[in-house]
């Protein structure tokens, strides 16, 4: 069990740099992100693209502002578990939270900050019917075991490069027969990876399907064991598969949190502007999940109810101690 | 000129009439925010998520420029897609497009 101060559930900007406020506080944090990194919108979405509204920062790469606030937080050394969703939240007899997520981990604090951004960035799932019933026998929508394609027919549908790269690995004698099914003939790829697709389904390597899209799953006793496609001029066309990979990149869901009893308005956790706690107390919501009258989902802003947040979690965890503000000026950072 | 109508049918099938400026630089997913449709716009209208996919059902399609690589690729992360299938963030709207009528597509 990980014991800390503060759980931190979203590991975006808002997440990372509560950090570093706690830190400045003595106060340890443990992160958790269904994301296998962190950054949150600014890594999944738009590493990129210049932020051009960070106070000081005329222009910052999104992907970058993530890289410097790693850096600033590093002193005070933060836990992660990184590629779980947080799940439950419970607390125990000495009211402290139990957070226990998707991959079995269970985190234990006094505190809670939700700073959960739009939700929990899941894979998009094909509007196919019946598909939830192949999920996890015959469907995945991420690769986590490249070994269990051996020997079986595969079919990807997606054009970005995690189809394509995906696509080659299986190929390269991994599984029996691999087919790419996608939307157009042009992949948003990297144009190497788009060569040796075209070179290898050219020579029968594998099976390239344009112009089409998987809209039927068939299999017994929720074995996968074929998929109906849909041609764009020559109907359809059935397929044998095992296995189909749709890689339609992530979209984020508010999952979980909409369970943990909390107020929520429009898909936000609602709170209290003095200290952005919610309605369940200990719970604190920063960032872009959370909604009060005139909230504006922004970095900057962000940053700003993380810090303000902070302060009255030291207060709940030492409510014997009295705080009195530094500037960091005088101080320094003192790692931990 | 005058502020332009655009019509837009929600996922419901409702059918809203509404007014627009053409000297703001709206897009019309902004358009649909600003009129509380349910179009989440998550990117801002970088065309980077695809929330704001729609069909143009007015003969409008056929002057509107190309779609964009970029709007090309979003589209091929999103579902129910169709020939008159766009991003609504990336229709600036003009006064040519008076008499847009856009129907929501389903979300995934
Ligand atoms: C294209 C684009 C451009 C933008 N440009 C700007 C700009 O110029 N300036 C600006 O200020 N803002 C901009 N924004 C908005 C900015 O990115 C967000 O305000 C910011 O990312 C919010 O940070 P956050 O930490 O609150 O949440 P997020 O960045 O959304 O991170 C939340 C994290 O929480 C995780 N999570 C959620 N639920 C769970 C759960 N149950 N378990 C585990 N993990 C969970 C998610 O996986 C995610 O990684 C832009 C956004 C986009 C998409
Ligand atoms: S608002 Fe994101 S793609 Fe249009």
């Amino acid at each position: 069990m990980i014991q800390t101060d503060i759980i931190i559930i979203g590991a975006g900007p808002c997440g990372l740099f509560t950090v570093f406020e706690a830190g400045l506080l003595k106060l340890r944090c443990h992160l958790i992100d269904a994301l296998p990194q962190p950054g949150g919108q600014c890594s999944e979405i738009y590493p990129k693209k210049p932020i051009f509204d960070i106070p000081a920062c005329p222009e910052v790469l999104a992907g970058d502002l993530i890289d410097r606030l790693m850096e600033q937080i590093s002193p005070f050394n933060p836990g992660f578990t990184l590629g779980e969703r947080a799940e439950f939240i419970e607390k125990d007899e000495q009211g402290q939270f139990i957070v226990k997520s998707s991959g079995g981990t269970v985190h234990r604090a006094p505190v809670i900050a939700i700073a959960a951004g739009l939700g929990c960035f899941e894979p998009r799932k094909p509007p196919v019917p019946g598909l939830v019933d192949f999920e996890g026998s015959g469907v995945e929508y991420i690769i986590k075991d490249p070994a269990m394609y051996k020997g079986k027919h595969v079919v990807i549908s997606g054009g970005g490069d995690s189809a394509l790269d995906w696509a080659l690995y299986l190929a390269d004698g991994v599984a029996e027969s691999v087919t790419l099914v996608h939307r157009r003939d042009s992949f948003r790829a990297h144009p190497d990876s788009v060569q040796k697709v075209l070179d290898l389904s050219a020579r029968g390597g594998m099976k390239l399907l344009t112009h089409a899209e998987v809209v039927g799953v068939s299999g017994a006793a929720g074995n996968l064991d074929g998929l109906t496609v849909k041609l764009k001029t020559q109907g359809e066309l059935a397929l044998a598969a095992d296995h189909w990979i749709p890689l339609f990149g992530l979209s984020p869901k508010l999952g979980p949190i909409a369970d943990w009893n909390l107020n929520i308005s429009k898909n936000a956790i609602e709170v209290d502007t003095f200290d952005y706690s919610t309605n369940v107390d200990g719970i604190y919501a920063i960032g872009d999940i959370n909604t009060y009258p005139g909230k504006l989902k922004l970095i900057l802003c962000g940053f700003h109810e993380a810090t303000l947040m902070v302060q009255s979690a030291f207060k709940r965890i030492h409510p014997d101690k009295k705080n009195v503000l530094k500037y960091t000026t005088v101080n320094g950072v003192n790692a931990f | 000129m005058a502020d332009i109508k655009v019509q837009v049918i929600d996922r419901e099938g409702v059918i809203h009439d509404l007014e627009a400026p053409t000297d703001m630089g709206l897009n019309v997913m902004e358009l649909c925010k600003a009129s509380e449709l349910s179009v989440e716009g998550t990117c801002g209208g970088m065309a980077l998520c695809a929330s704001c996919h729609m069909y143009v059902e007015s003969p409008h399609l056929a002057s509107m420029p190309e779609k964009s690589e970029n709007e090309e690729d979003m589209l091929d992360e999103a579902f129910f897609v169709e020939d008159n299938s766009r991003l609504g963030c990336q229709i600036k709207l003009a006064d040519e497009h008076d008499g847009l009528v856009v129907r929501l597509a389903p979300v995934g």
